[in-house]
């Protein structure tokens, strides 16, 4: 084919999808697990810890993040930064209205 | 008759003869004349100079794309996160509703997904056409398969009264041994009125979260079955990835915020 | 040269409109609605915010005109109710924050960065659709008995109290917001991969760089209010509890969601004005603009400061004090970027060769009201004057001063500043100072009383109010009829302009910038050749040599 290829980045192949899915596949298991067992307040770190990995593997392998150019890694930092200012900032105003009045 | 179009002006886009000089911008990527001879193949879009610029905006297009349907579901996580701080044992009894069965069962059908998409975009890369359409095709059972264990999860739902809004029944909550099969696994204690009351609030961030999500699939198992049938035509295994693989993006994203899902409305608090 | 104006306009006795360009290189209806042209699309969304803004302002009037009596002779309150709200809606969603970039913006971003079109030129149809279909929803909701919320459908009014068409206006919020989402990716994707060879970040016009600021307010902000919308729509419909006190849901939730879009959308209306007022400052005092990286700079910190702030409008909610507290500190944060441009705008001016253009002129109102207006926000943002201030005529003064002052005053800048480009014809100078003028005159005489009214005390969106606030009530409706004719005018001849105005040539303002060095109106392709960008951004030299050797080569003989 005399086309150009359309690709800045390498190709990545099977093997490397192949390990992230076990890995995947491995973290659900270990989410569930983790849900029947009383951790105390540990219990939604862990749950959201092992649920960000996870969300990170899929973004840097399946979807090539790691790959990518450094600006759409910043366009994603910048998003996920925003999205941690609207739930953190709301959620602040909503925890300290129960510090009462000074 | 004839004629009658151009007479009311809706002829259509008709083009008055352009002196070669003037419109064929030098800047095409076959430079000066823009005649018969494209040695350019016929997907680059004139406004682009060349199929890698090309390729690059879109990717990044779909990137912020997906940046906004983020935003877009931070509104539900953030009312998620309020409601769950105040009213963490309604959450908890409201979880216990959910079948973690079916639910790890649909996070394991959409990581799968996950998997053969990312295997469709290889096999697009890799110009093998009839690993693509096997790909797209296990990828497009896989997401119907998803949507079908949901509409099992909300039919029971629906059956059981938990629907926010029609009929909402309380009494799961108020008495939980009216419910053996939940009451079995988590001897829950019975909830005061109020605190039951706002399990209605966790089963409209339920529906309104997975719904949202499954809306988000159709659309993307619909853009599927176009996909497949393209494929076999061969339309992205001669070069032209950028179609396959942004879809990808999507999808990935799609499955990245089920994850979420899963981890916050399924596994609160089940022990 | 005159020194009077720089308006350089072709011999008129010869001068031709050029006899290819994208107005008339395809005709027939279908050749606009199927159009992919940017320019095209641009003139599209021209024709339909002109006509929203005639609606929304034949709301203001009705407002004005109720407002004249102390009580709610006009119309019952339930009527005024609607009334105001149908004129925020319109002129918020379906005018102000389309304004500069569904037209200006799309028309000169992909010209000014030397691009052929924006990358995703279907997408910018789309948008244009997504307009439309909005404001018919918005049509549909007025004609079948409005709705009387208030823009800002505060829960749990707007969920449990009213019976009127909240959910159609919801519909058109959310379609119309999807629009701007789109134009906004549009812009991102354009400016980051589209700009042409030579063409660096910092040698690009301050236009563009302010709407990339307000592109990715619009990307990121707008989702936000549209998963409120959502929610506010199933509350209302299946009655999820989600905004519901009595089903343990919080109203004030809704207006979280709904304030994070709407502070910053606040910023998408009025930084695309203040990248139109960048462009002609410069162009009218002959100068570059003062701290081109700092104007820069403060586009982008008012983005992203601006996602930071928006509780300020929920004070007296009922949210903690301590998230007042919070609130009100980084609000004085995000006055700093605006007032940093005003003073680089300021000495942009100083020692400049100013002409009076009408451009120049709008411009100049939006230097004086954005500024009185924005420091009047200074008073809103802190917490303890708000207490006093809010839900008073004070605000609406403010939010008028900055959007109507601000930036409606730049977008009539604009539209001055590039009519000739876009239609290449020049329409008459005289009548358009005066008509700036007129403008400028009746918007203070409207709006300035309006502070006093809310020190004093008068409520907002009140049909009636105290006898003792009659004559400062009746002066703002002087004044709004003053303003209604200076709109007017410009449209009257705006619209004379068309066929009878005289021919401007390629670059009557003789402005720096890339859409300047193609004729006018520009091909559908813009440039003939691509253009390479070898000198920095508002290099009046270049320029200057640029037209000293074309006119060596015009008249070799007479050397």
């Amino acid at each position: 084919m005399s086309e150009p290829s359309e690709h800045a980045h390498p190709i990545v192949g099977p093997g490397v999808y192949l390990v992230i899915l076990f890995a995947l596949l491995v973290g659900t298991a270990l989410t569930v697990w983790a849900s029947f067992v009383d951790l105390g307040f540990w219990n939604p770190i862990i749950a959201l810890a092992i649920a960000t990995t996870k969300a990170a593997l899929v973004l840097l392998y399946f979807m090539h993040l790691k790959y990518s150019s450094k600006l759409t890694m910043l366009a994603i930092a910048g998003c996920a930064f925003l999205f941690l200012t609207l739930i953190s900032l709301t959620l602040a105003e909503y925890i300290s209205r129960a510090w009462g009045n000074w | 008759m004839r004629g009658w179009k151009a007479r009311i002006g809706i002829a259509g886009k008709k083009r008055r003869p352009v002196p070669n000089s003037q419109a064929t911008a030098n800047s095409g990527p076959d430079g000066g004349e823009h005649g018969e001879n494209h040695d350019h193949p016929s997907y680059l879009r004139h406004h682009f100079h060349s199929v890698e610029q090309q390729a690059d905006a879109a990717n990044f297009a779909m990137w912020i794309f997906l940046a906004t349907e983020a935003m877009f579901f931070g509104g539900l996580f953030t009312a998620y996160l309020v409601y769950r701080n105040w009213y963490f044992p309604a959450f908890v009894a409201g979880s216990h509703q959910l079948n973690v069965i079916w639910g790890t069962l649909n996070t394991v059908v959409l990581i799968l997904s996950s998997f053969t998409m990312a295997m469709g975009v290889w096999c697009a890369e890799t110009g093998r056409r009839r690993g693509l359409v096997l790909c797209l095709s296990l990828t497009f059972v896989l997401g119907i398969g998803f949507l079908g264990i949901k509409g099992i999860e909300y039919r029971e739902k629906i059956e059981k009264h938990h629907f926010p809004g029609l009929q909402y029944n309380l009494s799961s909550f108020l008495d939980p041994q009216s419910d053996p099969d939940v009451f079995k696994q988590y001897h829950d204690k019975p909830l005061s009125l109020d605190m039951a009351r706002h399990t209605e609030i966790y089963f409209s961030l339920y529906f309104a979260m997975t719904g949202m999500h499954a809306l988000h699939m159709i659309v993307g198992i619909g853009v599927l079955g176009f996909m497949i049938f393209r494929a076999r035509a061969g339309a992205y295994t001669s070069g032209h990835v950028t179609f396959v693989e942004n879809f990808g993006l999507y999808w990935h994203f799609v499955d990245i915020v089920w994850i979420y899902l899963f981890a916050l409305l399924y596994l609160i608090s089940r022990h | 040269m005159s020194t009077n104006t720089i308006v350089s306009l072709p011999d008129q006795s010869t001068a031709t409109l050029p006899k290819d360009n994208y107005l008339n290189r395809e005709y027939g209806l279908l050749s606009w609605l199927l159009t992919k042209d940017h320019k095209r699309i641009a003139i599209l969304y021209m024709v339909s915010l002109s006509f929203f803004f005639a609606i929304g302002g034949a709301m203001a009037g009705l407002i004005r005109l109720e407002l004249l009596t102390p009580q709610s002779s006009l119309m019952s309150s339930d009527t005024y109710n609607k009334v105001f709200t149908m004129h925020g809606v319109i002129m918020i969603f379906l005018f102000l924050v389309p304004s500069v970039p569904a037209t200006l913006g799309n028309f000169f971003i992909p010209m000014m960065i030397g691009a052929k079109d924006l990358a995703l030129p279907r997408i910018n149809l789309l948008s244009w659709y997504l307009y439309v279909l909005g404001g018919i929803l918005v049509l549909y909701t007025m004609i079948s008995g409005g709705v009387d919320t208030g823009w800002t459908f505060t829960t749990p009014l707007s969920t449990h109290y009213v019976n009127t068409n909240v959910i159609s206006t919801c519909m058109a919020v959310f379609i119309a917001g999807f629009s701007s989402i789109f134009t906004g990716l549009n812009f991102l994707v354009t400016i980051h991969k589209m700009r042409a060879p030579g063409m660096t970040w910092f040698r690009l016009p301050l236009f563009v760089w302010a709407h990339y600021a307000a592109s990715v307010q619009m990307v990121l902000a707008t989702p936000v209010v549209a998963i409120a919308i959502t929610l506010l729509m199933l509350e209302r419909t299946v009655g999820i509890g989600i905004f519901d006190p009595t089903k343990g849901g919080d109203p004030l939730l809704f207006q979280h969601l709904f304030w994070f879009y709407s502070h910053p959308a606040v910023y998408i209306m009025i930084l695309p004005g203040m990248g139109v007022i960048s462009e002609v400052i410069s162009t009218f005092s002959r100068k570059r603009v003062f701290g081109y990286k700092a104007v820069a700079f403060s586009s982008v910190a008012i983005a992203v400061f601006g996602f930071f702030v928006w509780a300020h409008h929920m004070f007296i909610m009922g949210i903690s004090n301590y998230a007042v507290l919070v609130f009100s500190l980084l609000s004085m944060l995000v006055a700093v970027p605006s007032a940093i441009k005003v003073f680089n705008w300021s000495f942009t001016l100083y020692k400049g060769s100013i002409t009076f253009e009408a451009p120049m002129l709008y411009a100049f109102g939006f230097l004086g009201l954005f500024t009185i207006g924005g420091m009047s926000g200074v008073f809103l943002g802190t917490a303890g004057t708000d207490i006093h201030l809010t839900e008073t005529y004070f605000i609406v003064a403010h939010f008028h001063f900055v959007m109507v002052g601000g930036m409606l005053m730049a977008f009539l800048a604009g539209i001055h500043f590039w009519w000739p480009k876009m239609t290449g014809r020049m329409y008459p100078a005289k009548l358009s100072q005066m008509a700036a003028v007129v403008t400028f005159i009746g918007f203070n005489l409207t709006f300035f009383p309006q502070f006093i009214l809310g020190m004093l005390g008068m409520p907002r969106r009140y049909a009636s109010y105290p006898p003792e606030f009659q004559a400062l009530n009746v002066l703002s409706t002087a004044g709004a009829s003053i303003l209604g004719i200076g709109y007017l005018l410009s449209v009257l001849y705006l619209l004379w302009s068309l066929k009878y105005g005289e021919v401007a040539g390629d670059n009557p303002w003789q402005a720096t910038g890339l859409e300047w060095q193609c004729q006018s109106p520009p091909l559908t392709e813009n440039f003939t050749e691509m253009p390479i960008m070898d000198h920095e951004a508002y290099d009046y030299a270049w320029l200057e040599s640029k037209n000293r050797d074309s006119r060596k080569e015009e008249a070799p003989s007479a050397e």
